[in-house]
């Protein structure tokens, strides 16, 4: 790193070549970042397609294979895909807002994107250790809701406008809960820095993560999530019985990928998320030798594997909410039980210590 | 005592822990998708699919231009000229199917008294142009000469149910 450096102090001199460098630096971290989630956004269509069909005793997508290997049939399909949806017109209706309907996906991708610049992957590897991780992401999800927001709105379109409003109704509402849940992981972390937070998990196995601590929170925040994402059970903002498709029912082509990509980065974020504040982060399951030889960053992995294989499956399972009763799941149920949360845990942990350590098995306070 | 016990079972999830494990044991059951161009559903003998006119084994044409077809056919998808030969017998000069308009409900088949006009097992057709689908005289002939002995074998089959 520091050769690199000194060459690029070399070349350009002191002031500009530090400076090109931090440039060039953040750049290949980004794209370090970036590339690898797009690959993970497309295949994940790939797996949800496949699960999905699997559940429903089909086989999905099998004709397109990879680079023609026989025994991966199916796996060409994310690319086949991603070359139909660019060599696709970008139709612009005419009574459309022609500067807000091309902003609008380009809202929705940057914030999706730009969380992940706080994400640890594993002890060391993170692009941005700031103190205010937890924050920044929390900022950066509800910047999404503009994107679909103005979309629906400069679609000029019926559909589209109250799949609009009842996204941000949605993800408003669900951001209540899922910060309050996120609250009880602040109070036990003493941390907003995402890095500390997995650190206060160590311990000699699972059961010293946050999630047996705070069951009830892993559940509001992973249901939270997928309504904060627009996913199926809460897909009313998309409802295609009802209105076709939500907000981009007048996108085609790659802006509607944009928002399809941002879509499904932002399903990883919440799982990178869960496991992060509930499961450990980069934590092995157990601190003993054969699991210690894999590396951190392959547990965060199979972690967050783990939990959009539970989004695909809850997709595959439930039937999409009515839309008062996902107001009154989050209002009337999520909410309440996150506050009663709040206060018993603030209450355990203002117990005197002697009588905290007398709690059986007590590890985590 | 039961709403206490329907409060705990949706409020601890349990009603949808029961779905999932229902499409979770689906996820490992065999498939049961039909890989098309490889594998075939099993057809039926009496299966509507593309037209054919069939001929007596002496290569004679049946068809006797009675013009039933054309009258029955709901879609009006059949068009019939006819003219006497020289031997003194009727025959159809033109004989159109208009597949964009059939609706393959097999009323031709049936109202055919000397079992001319059929419909044989294929399905697999396809026109480029709107106009490859109107099938002419030669070609149903074409087709029939070609699938005979299904046709024949497919009419044995239903001869006693009709």
């Amino acid at each position: 790193m520091e050769n690199i450096q000194q060459q690029f102090v070399e070349m350009f001199g002191t002031e500009w070549g530090s400076m090109l460098f931090s440039l060039a630096s953040n750049m290949t971290f980004i794209f370090a970042i970036v590339i690898p989630l797009l690959l993970g956004v497309a295949y994940l269509t790939f797996a949800e397609r496949k699960i999905i069909a699997y559940m429903q005793i089909r086989v999905g997508p099998n004709r397109v294979t990879f680079f023609g290997i026989p025994w991966l049939r199916g796996w060409g399909q994310p690319i086949a895909d991603a070359v139909k949806a660019m060599m696709k017109e970008i139709i612009v209706p005419t009574g459309a807002n022609k500067l807000l309907f091309i902003l609008a996906p380009v809202l929705t991708i940057m914030p999706a994107l730009a969380a992940w610049a706080v994400i640890p992957f594993s002890a060391e590897l993170v692009l941005a250790d700031i103190n205010a991780g937890l924050l920044y992401i929390l900022a950066m999800t509800s910047m999404g809701i503009y994107g679909i927001i103005i979309a629906g709105w400069a679609s000029n379109s019926k559909y589209a406008f109250l799949g609009a409003m009842r996204s941000a109704a949605q993800v408003v509402s669900y951001e209540l809960a899922m910060g309050f849940a996120l609250v009880c992981v602040l109070m036990m972390s003493r941390s907003l820095n995402l890095g500390d937070i997995v650190n206060g998990q160590q311990g000699n196995s699972l059961l010293n993560w946050y999630l047996i601590p705070l069951f009830p929170m892993f559940l509001v925040y992973l249901i939270s999530g997928i309504a904060e994402t627009n996913r199926a059970p809460f897909d009313v903002a998309e409802g295609e019985s009802e209105i076709v498709a939500g907000f981009h029912v007048d996108y085609s082509g790659m802006a509607f990928t944009v928002f399809f990509l941002a879509e499904y980065s932002n399903m990883i974020l919440v799982a990178t998320l869960t496991s992060i504040m509930f499961l450990g982060g980069w934590l092995p399951p157990v601190d003993m030798e054969p699991f210690t030889w894999i590396p951190g960053f392959i547990w965060l992995l199979l972690k967050i594997a783990f939990i959009l294989f539970f989004f695909l499956w809850f997709r595959a399972t439930f039937p999409r909410y009515r839309y008062d009763q996902i107001m009154r799941l989050g209002w009337k149920i999520f909410i309440p039980i996150t506050l009663i949360w709040i206060v018993l845990l603030g209450l355990i942990m203002q117990l005197p210590e002697s009588i905290r350590d007398s709690f059986p098995l007590n590890i985590w306070f | 005592m039961d709403r206490i016990k329907n409060f705990f079972s949706t409020f601890l999830l349990f009603e949808l822990l029961k779905g999932m494990a229902v499409t979770g044991r689906y996820l490992f059951k065999p498939k049961i998708t039909v890989h098309f161009p490889e594998e075939k559903t099993p057809q039926s003998p009496r299966f509507r699919g593309l037209h054919a006119l069939r001929r007596y084994p002496n290569g004679e044409e049946r068809c006797i231009a009675c013009k039933l077809c054309e009258a029955v056919c709901p879609a009006m998808a059949i068009t019939i000229d006819s003219e006497q030969r020289a031997d003194g017998t009727r025959r159809t000069t033109r004989y159109d199917i208009d597949l964009s308009k059939c609706i393959f409900c097999g009323f031709c088949e049936e109202s055919c008294p000397v079992d001319s006009i059929v419909e044989t097992r294929i399905l697999e057709y396809h026109g480029e142009k709107r106009g490859d689908l109107i099938y002419t005289k030669e070609m149903l002939l074409a087709i029939g000469d070609r699938y005979e002995e299904q046709i024949a074998k497919d009419r044995e089959a239903d001869a006693r149910y009709r």
